[in-house]
């Protein structure tokens, strides 16, 4: 084990801000991006669904 | 030049051995197959991070030079890494694209693409913070992070232009001749930035001279490198998933897709 | 193959001087840039001496970005680029005969020029020779590989700012070895090993990017 206590772990001998600021950027990156991709393929069936449920009440041509 | 890419697509399934590899090359059997591969890249990946951040923090040494401010190579190095692979397989893609005309290898591309350029600003992001603590600087005109720069403006050319284009032909095409164009391009600008570096001198730092890592710590790297590319690859598929449906919403397959969603949804 | 050459190189030389004013957009565009930067750093003949090649290099390169959109453009609204595509000659050497005609109109007096500028600048002899010299070697690159861009954004809305992205970072080894070519000889190292790389670089993209550019118009003419 590394850390005296859980402060020493985030200090992280002084340089804290620099090594938590890089991986918390990571983070949220990826977490975005999951987001974000999740979204658009989530939102991709929704508009299909309601396409196929308004074409088969008739009220769009099937084109 | 379509026609003979066209031709020979049809004719090579004779010369590959009785597996036909074209089969998984028309979006219809890609889809579910992509489906049935995003959780076992989803998982792995989410295991190995787990491990990785436990060897870099708990495991992995304090390092003798640089203090604790070395942590940030296991989230550095593999996001470089896998800026890099993943133009290369853009850039494969596009290749395949226009010599055998499939449309999938284009929606491939164009799925990689912005995961390649947010590994590329992490990259860049953790050397800054890296370099600060480190050199003194934010950032340094070495030869790795300006190239690293320059790679992060050809995604954003690429991805620019397919967003561009209306019609999803001549995008896929015009994308891969930028494509194309840059992976020529990416090695000649790296020499040519690390000649001008030599030259200037302006970093009296030199990355490459990394002093010899202790093997707990390029065990801990490895496996961030391979957390990250088993994300890249789910996170890829879902992306390619859902160009597939916007692309080809109007074929016979998403219909029998989306119908069996509604259906199961009563 | 010579004669379609000519031909292409001839029409392209009548239309610009045609259309004279366009030539001295550029030109202009150019002068204008390179001398706001002494406006903006400050007199200092010794600072300005050390960032000449890169100032007059990236206006030359600005000058290209500038002007390398029109390089289809016309020929496009006008419908003679679909004539092109359909004929029987090879596109890469129509490609090749537009761009030629493109970097006299545009290049070559950017390469006359520069030694004006160079004075402006207040750089030695010699390196007003060798900063010629480069522009004689690295603006046909940039206008080739320009070539590339501006076919892949024909007809697009927003093309410039794209054309722009697309072919900046494409533009650096030659921005680097051109702009180093002037910075080595004024530092007493000797232009020769930067230009030998310039050239290198002019002769690949001669060797890639008329055929690029054909394949691109045709991807944007499709």
């Amino acid at each position: 084990m590394n850390w005296a206590s859980v402060g020493d772990f985030w200090a992280m001998g002084g340089k804290g801000l620099y090594v938590w600021g890089s991986y918390a950027v990571t983070l949220i990156c990826v977490f975005a991006e999951i987001a974000l991709v999740r979204g658009r393929f989530g939102g991709v069936l929704k508009r299909l669904g309601r396409m196929k449920h308004a074409t088969d009440r008739g009220v769009i041509d099937e084109t | 030049m379509t026609s003979s890419g066209k031709a020979l697509s049809e004719k090579l399934p004779e010369f590959s051995g009785g597996i036909n590899w074209f089969k998984y090359a028309s979006p219809q059997t890609f889809y579910p197959l992509a489906g049935r591969l995003i959780p076992l890249f989803g998982w792995p990946a989410l295991v190995l991070t787990v491990v990785g951040l436990y060897i870099s923090f708990f495991v992995a040494p304090t390092d003798a030079t640089q203090g604790e401010s070395y942590r940030i190579i296991f989230i550095h190095v593999p996001a470089a890494w896998m800026s890099m692979v993943i133009y290369l397989a853009m850039a494969f893609w596009c290749a395949v694209g226009l010599i055998f005309n499939t449309r999938l290898s284009f929606m491939m591309s164009q799925a990689l693409a912005p995961t390649g350029a947010i590994w590329t600003f992490v990259a860049l992001w953790t050397g800054a913070l890296w370099g600060k603590p480190t050199w003194g600087a934010w950032w340094v005109w070495d030869a790795r992070l300006t190239s690293e720069l320059i790679l992060l403006f050809l995604y954003l050319g690429y991805m620019a232009l397919v967003a561009a284009i209306d019609d999803p032909r001549r995008a896929d095409r015009a994308g891969a001749v930028v494509a194309l164009v840059g992976a020529i391009n990416v090695p000649i600008i790296y020499f040519s930035v690390t000649w001008w570096n030599t030259l200037h001198q302006g970093a009296s730092v030199s990355v490459t001279s990394a002093p010899k890592m202790a093997s707990i710590m390029l065990t801990g790297m490895l496996i961030m490198a391979l957390a990250a590319w088993a994300y890249s690859v789910s996170v890829v598929l879902v992306r390619v998933r859902a160009i597939m449906l916007e692309r080809e919403r109007n074929s016979d397959w998403v219909a029998d897709r989306v119908a069996q969603l509604v259906e199961s949804h009563r | 193959m010579l004669k379609i050459l000519i031909a292409v190189v001839r029409r392209d030389l009548l239309l610009a001087w045609r259309r004279r004013a366009d030539v001295f957009t550029t030109l202009a565009f150019f002068i204008i840039v390179a001398s706001l930067f002494p406006l903006g750093v400050g007199p200092e003949p010794n600072l300005l001496r050390t960032m000449a090649p890169g100032v007059l290099w990236v206006s030359a390169l600005l000058a290209t970005l500038l002007s390398v959109t029109r390089l289809f453009a016309a020929d496009y609204a006008d419908g003679t680029l679909e004539q092109m595509l359909l004929s029987t000659e090879p596109l890469t050497l129509i490609v090749l005969g537009k761009v030629t005609a493109y970097w006299l109109v545009t290049g070559l007096p950017l390469v006359l020029l520069a030694p004006l500028l160079g004075v402006q600048f207040d750089l030695p002899q010699g390196a007003i020779g060798v900063l010629s010299l480069s522009l004689a070697l690295g603006t046909p690159a940039l206008s080739l590989l320009g070539g590339i861009g501006a076919a892949l954004t024909l007809g697009l809305r927003g093309g410039g700012v794209l054309l722009a992205l697309l072919i900046l970072p494409l533009y650096v080894p030659i921005l680097i070895f051109g702009a180093g070519a002037v910075g080595a000889d004024a530092a007493g190292l000797g232009a020769g090993a930067h230009l030998l790389l310039l050239a290198a670089c002019f002769l690949s993209a001669l060797a890639v990017s008329p055929w690029a550019t054909a394949a691109a118009l045709r991807i944007s003419m499709e």
